[in-house]
Parts: C-alpha cells; structure tokens; sequence
C-alpha cells in the first residue's frame, strides 16, 4: 500500500520516516492534490512539530496557498451569489465549493479549481445571461463542444471569468442526459438545505451529498484526482455517519435515485483504502446492488490501481492500462455505444489538441 | 564540499541521466534528470560552482527534461519538461532545453515557494545594503545586474527577489543571469570576463544567453541581505542619466503589480510588502550609459542618495 494511504489510514507512522520517506510522502500527496489534507491530517494529529525542517517548510507553504486557494473561492462564491441575486433560486453549492463553504470536514484542506453549483435545467438561459453580465464567459469555443455539453450534457460549458480567470461548472443535472441513469434532479433540488449562517446557499442533503460524490467518482472516467475523491467520501461518510438515521437513510436514497452501484463501490473502497467505518447493516443493505463476482473480481483490480496517487511510486505495470480501461467505461456509462463512438471518433482526430500551455 | 566543477563530465552525466544531479540553489535543492547532451555542457559550465547534494533525502523539486521518443528523436527533436511526473508546459525544440531548464526552476519557485514574497526583480548587495531593481522583461533590468557584477555586487538573484515573510530579510537564490537579444553582446563589450552560455535564438523572448553568476555569490548564498533601495530602472537611448524619488504608496503599488505570490499570500503578502517599502527608499532609474550607472549605483551602495 503506498505511504501516503498508509499515513491517511495512521498519521502516526510518519514519526519513522527519515529524507527519503518524507520526500516520497510529500511527492505522492503533490500527485494527489492531497497536500493541504495531509497538512491538516499531522496537524489534527499533533505531530507538525516532529516535520524535519525542510518537508515542514513544504508544508508551511502548502498552508499559504491553501488559505489564499480558500479566500479566492470564498470570494467567488459571493460574486456568483451577486449575480444570480433576484432570481430567486437558492444557490446549491456541488462537490468541493459545498464541502468548504458549509464547513464540512470533506472541506478542510480540499482545493478545488472549479465552482460547481446546480440549477433547474428550465432556468439555465436565465442563470447562463446573468453570469455572463457579471463577467463569466463560455470557455469552449468549438462548435462540436458547444453542442456536446449543451445537448448530451448535465452542465452547460465551463465558464470562465475574464477578469479573475475562476471558473464555474453550472449543472442541471448530476449525470448527463444521454447516461441510462437519470436521478431527478428535482429530488435532488427538493432536499436540498441551507447552510447555517448563510441563508442564501444551500448543499444537498447528507445522503445526496455522499451519492454524488460516490457517482462523481464511480462513474466517471478521469481517475487523475481518484484518490482525493475516495478522501472525500470517507470524509463524509465519517461525519455524516455520526447523525442519527444517515445510514439507514442512504442505502433506501441510492435506491430511489438509481444510484445503488456506486454507492456499493464507496462502502467497498472506502473501508478497503482508508479504514472507513462503515455498519455492516449498511454493507448489507448495498450488497444486492453489487456487480457480479467475475466482474467485482475486474472492477478491484482496476479501482485498486485507479485510487492510487497518481504518482511514478504507485504505478505497477497494469497502472496505465487500468485507467485507460475506466476511461472507457466512464464514457460507456455516460453515453449509448453509438453516440459514444462517435465522441470518441470526434475527440480522437478532429478536435484541435491544446492541453498544456507553452513554457 | 561537493560541487558540479568537481565533478567529471562523465560523472555528471552519469548523474543526470540516472537518479539525477541535486543542485542546491540557496534554500532549494533540485534534482534534475536529463538525457540531454547540450544541457549537461550548459549545466557543467554555468553550475561549476554550486554545491552538489546525495540523493536519498528530502528534495524540494523534482525536474525532467528528457529528449522526444519515437520519429521526433531524429526529426525536429524536442526537449519535454516534466515536474515528478506532471507535464504543466508544451516541449520546446531541443536546443532551448538550458534555458527552458532555467525558467522551469524559477517556476518551481515562483509557483511553491509560499514562504517568501516573490518579487519579480533582481537583487544586488554591496556594503551591506541591497537594492531591489523590478521591472518588466525590456527594462535593462538584467543588462544593469550583469554589468553590476563586474564591479563587487553581489548577486543575491536576477529574476526572483524572496522576502521572508518573517523577518523582511532577503533570501539569496544566486542563479545565472538571462540575457536578451542586444545585451548579449553588450555585456560581452562591457565585461570581457564575463562567462556566457551559448546564445541559444527563436525562444519566445528572442535570443538567450546565460551570465555565470560570481563565484563569491555562490558562496555567500546562505547569507541574506538587508532591502536598502527599490529602484525601477529604465534603459533609454541617449537619455542624461536620472535618479528620481518614488512615493511610498506608488511604490507599494508597483513592486506589488511585479510579484508572483501577493495574491496568494493575502494580509502576510501586505504586512512583508508593507514592511519592505518601508525599509527601503524607492526610486525611478533612466540612464543610457552603463559606466554613468555604475559610478550612480556605487553611491547607492555608500548611502543614501
């Protein structure tokens, strides 16, 4: 198991590391984004001062940019809140920018590039009009883009504002329209509560939030950040799990939302990776919506190497092979095989390839 | 002490192309892996006399810059740059691979490095004070700080001035000086000792050369300075030489504008900002004449203007 799960699962251990394993330590958790968790994870624990003084250095600076990273999206939240001022919708936070913003455990040390919010699919031209009076602008300048977020999608493009450069990810929905799950985003809508302290912004509700999370990171296709995601749902899982009813409640929502296989696959890899307590009714409870066994045998060897940073020191030789695979069953889960085909045909020799900026 | 000079051309290659070469560069190290062959030659001539660090403990960059695979090994051969495994910028062609390995170390710095502020200026000391010289690429900010180490200063940097943030220190990063286009070859007038790196042309900011930074800064790199002066220059064609003060509130203003971190750095960026303004007294610098600099900054150095 690499040293920085190791770490998650027992802070503790760090106090045997000497250059080297700090090095490797530090090296993993850059890799997984997971950094400024790991800061908060030894500080939690009491053990900053035992840092040898250069890895603490790393981490001192991994505080600065985290509370500068926090102070941006705070102040992003605020401006997307003008914005959408008199519309009368409550401004549901998704993912990174709820956990942070409703004070979640999940939220602590947890960075996030994007503000993800949702909305009513009926209102989007209203809310896509005000963000870009109030400086956002689309990001997705091809026209075949355009169409595949807005027609097979469950966000319209990325936006982006010209001024700050943040970006926003307005969802109508938390899968797309052409995957052969559709949860209700109404439900989801209707459930939703407000954040105490700030009436204006609401989260989903526990439950939902743990569904989204397990969706977001078991049915996607992109495992870069797997690992950060299964933090978060353990995370979740650990705080949510204390109130009275969450676990009976989840396992009865992943149904009436269609949502039981990735809730399986979060009380599967949550416990396995990170020691995540989980009831055993609760494990029962899931059990019937499970794969079967030749295919749990596969999905375990391919998450099992997915949620692992994604670093040199983690990769085996099957590493590349298993992310490419989930890559594949992402979009087969998001698309039926003909249209899928033709994305992938699409993505492969027509689209301009930009990904990295020039040095 | 271990350093890059002491080490023989095979022994250094053999470090880059395997576990890699640890470079300490003031508070930092780097561990650089390259199969490159024109970058181990820059890497020997412009790092002679850094220190050279074992592999197996705690680093704080990990860089690649390895050659194209494939048909591009032979065809139009890029360098592609690499931090521990993530690849943030597009490969550059072969030959840019010493420069594109500079600027990749400032980024390492300039992108992590929350600790200090980051000042987009070179930084000179001579008798015990430093001045500050921030100025957007085109000033003659480099061309100043190359022509000013031939005369006892002392380079602390020539691209990132590091405040502390505790105690308003400056941080030495002693690293060689980037030079463009006509200061190449006006520094070469202007300083015959000087050691330059092949100049390397068609980079994104024209032709590049390296200046070897002084041996005696390397060797006082663990030394910080005390800020003096902040002096914005401008290099003009047959303009009279002039010194002019710099209110305090516009110089807050315009070192701010040149750092890499004050937005991340939020109140404590303000507070190490706020604290060297007024350590410092700050001023705008036009000149035509290198000597005429020289004699000018000399009495910078003696006190204050």
């Amino acid at each position: 198991m690499p040293l920085l799960i190791r770490v998650l699962r027992d802070p503790g251990i760090v106090q045997g590391l000497d250059g080297a394993g700090w090095d490797l330590l530090l090296r993993q958790a850059d890799a997984a984004n997971l950094d400024a968790c790991l800061l908060v994870l030894l500080e939690d624990a009491g053990l900053l001062d035992i840092v040898p003084a250069a890895p603490r250095a790393h981490l001192e600076w991994t505080r600065v940019g985290a509370a500068g990273h926090a102070r941006a999206a705070r102040y992003e939240v605020r401006q997307i809140g003008r914005a959408l001022d008199g519309m009368g919708l409550p401004l549901i936070l998704l993912k990174g920018a709820a956990y942070a913003m409703a004070g979640l455990d999940a939220g602590r040390g947890r960075l996030f590039s994007d503000i993800d919010i949702l909305v009513p699919k009926e209102r989007l031209p209203e809310v896509e009009a005000a963000l870009m009076m109030h400086g956002w602008i689309t990001t997705q300048h091809d026209a075949y883009d355009q169409r595949y977020y807005r027609q097979w999608m469950h966000e319209l493009p990325p936006m982006q504002h010209a001024r700050r450069g943040n970006s926003i990810d307005v969802h109508h929905a938390i899968l797309p329209e052409t995957a052969p799950v559709r949860p209700d985003p109404a439900r989801l809508r209707a459930s939703a509560r407000s954040i105490q302290g700030a009436p204006h912004l609401a989260t989903l509700s526990p439950v939902d939030m743990v569904l989204h999370s397990a969706v977001h990171l078991f049915f996607d296709g992109e495992f870069d950040k797997g690992l950060r995601d299964l933090v978060d749902l353990h995370r979740l899982l650990t705080q949510f799990g204390k109130e009275p009813g969450f676990w009976d409640a989840l396992p009865t929502r992943a149904r009436e939302l269609e949502l039981g296989r990735p809730l399986f696959y979060a009380l599967r890899y949550c416990p396995r990776l990170l020691g995540t307590v989980v009831p055993p009714a609760a494990q029962a409870a899931v059990a019937p919506e499970g794969p079967n066994a030749a295919l749990l045998w596969l999905m375990d060897r391919l998450f099992g190497r997915a949620l692992l940073p994604l670093h040199a020191s983690c990769a085996d030789a099957f590493s590349d092979a298993a992310r490419f695979a989930l890559y594949v069953r992402g979009n087969w889960l998001r698309m039926p095989p003909l249209l899928l085909a033709r994305h992938l045909f699409h993505k492969a020799f027509l689209s301009k390839k930009n990904d990295t900026q020039a040095a | 002490m271990l350093t890059v000079g002491s080490l023989s051309r095979a022994e250094l290659a053999a470090r880059l192309s395997g576990d890699g070469l640890v470079l300490r560069t003031g508070p930092f190290t780097n561990r650089i892996c390259s199969d490159v062959a024109p970058l181990i030659d820059s890497v020997a001539l412009m790092y002679a006399d850094y220190p050279v660090e074992p592999v197996g403990d705690f680093i704080d960059f990990h860089l690649e810059l390895r050659r194209s695979g494939g048909l591009r090994r032979w065809y139009r051969s890029q360098v592609h740059f690499a931090y521990d495994g993530t690849t943030p910028f597009q490969p550059l062609p072969l030959a840019q691979a010493y420069p594109m390995l500079e600027w990749t170390m400032n980024w390492c710095v300039s992108h992590r490095a929350h600790g200090y502020l980051i000042i987009h200026a070179a930084v000179l000391e001579k008798h015990g004070r430093a001045i500050i010289l921030p100025a957007p690429p085109g000033s003659g900010k480099s061309t100043l700080t190359a022509a000013l180490l031939g005369h006892g200063w002392r380079l602390l940097s020539d691209e990132m001035t590091l405040v502390h943030l505790d105690d308003g220190s400056l941080v030495p990063l002693p690293r060689p000086v980037s030079l463009k286009n006509t200061s190449i070859d006006i520094i070469r007038a202007f300083r015959p000792d000087a050691v330059l790196s092949r100049p390397v042309e068609e980079t994104t900011k024209g032709t590049i050369a390296h200046l070897k930074a002084p041996a005696g800064s390397i060797a006082r790199a663990l030394e910080p300075a005390r800020p003096a002066c902040i002096v914005f220059p401008r290099w003009e064609a047959g303009a009279a030489i002039a010194l002019d003060p710099l209110p305090k509130a516009r110089a807050f203003m315009q070192v701010a504008d040149n750092c890499f971190n004050y937005q991340v750095l939020g109140a404590r960026g303000f507070a190490a900002l706020g604290r060297l303004i007024d350590a410092s007294e700050s001023y705008t610098f036009r000149y035509s004449s290198l000597p005429e600099a020289m004699a000018l900054f000399e009495r910078l150095a003696l006190e204050a203007a």
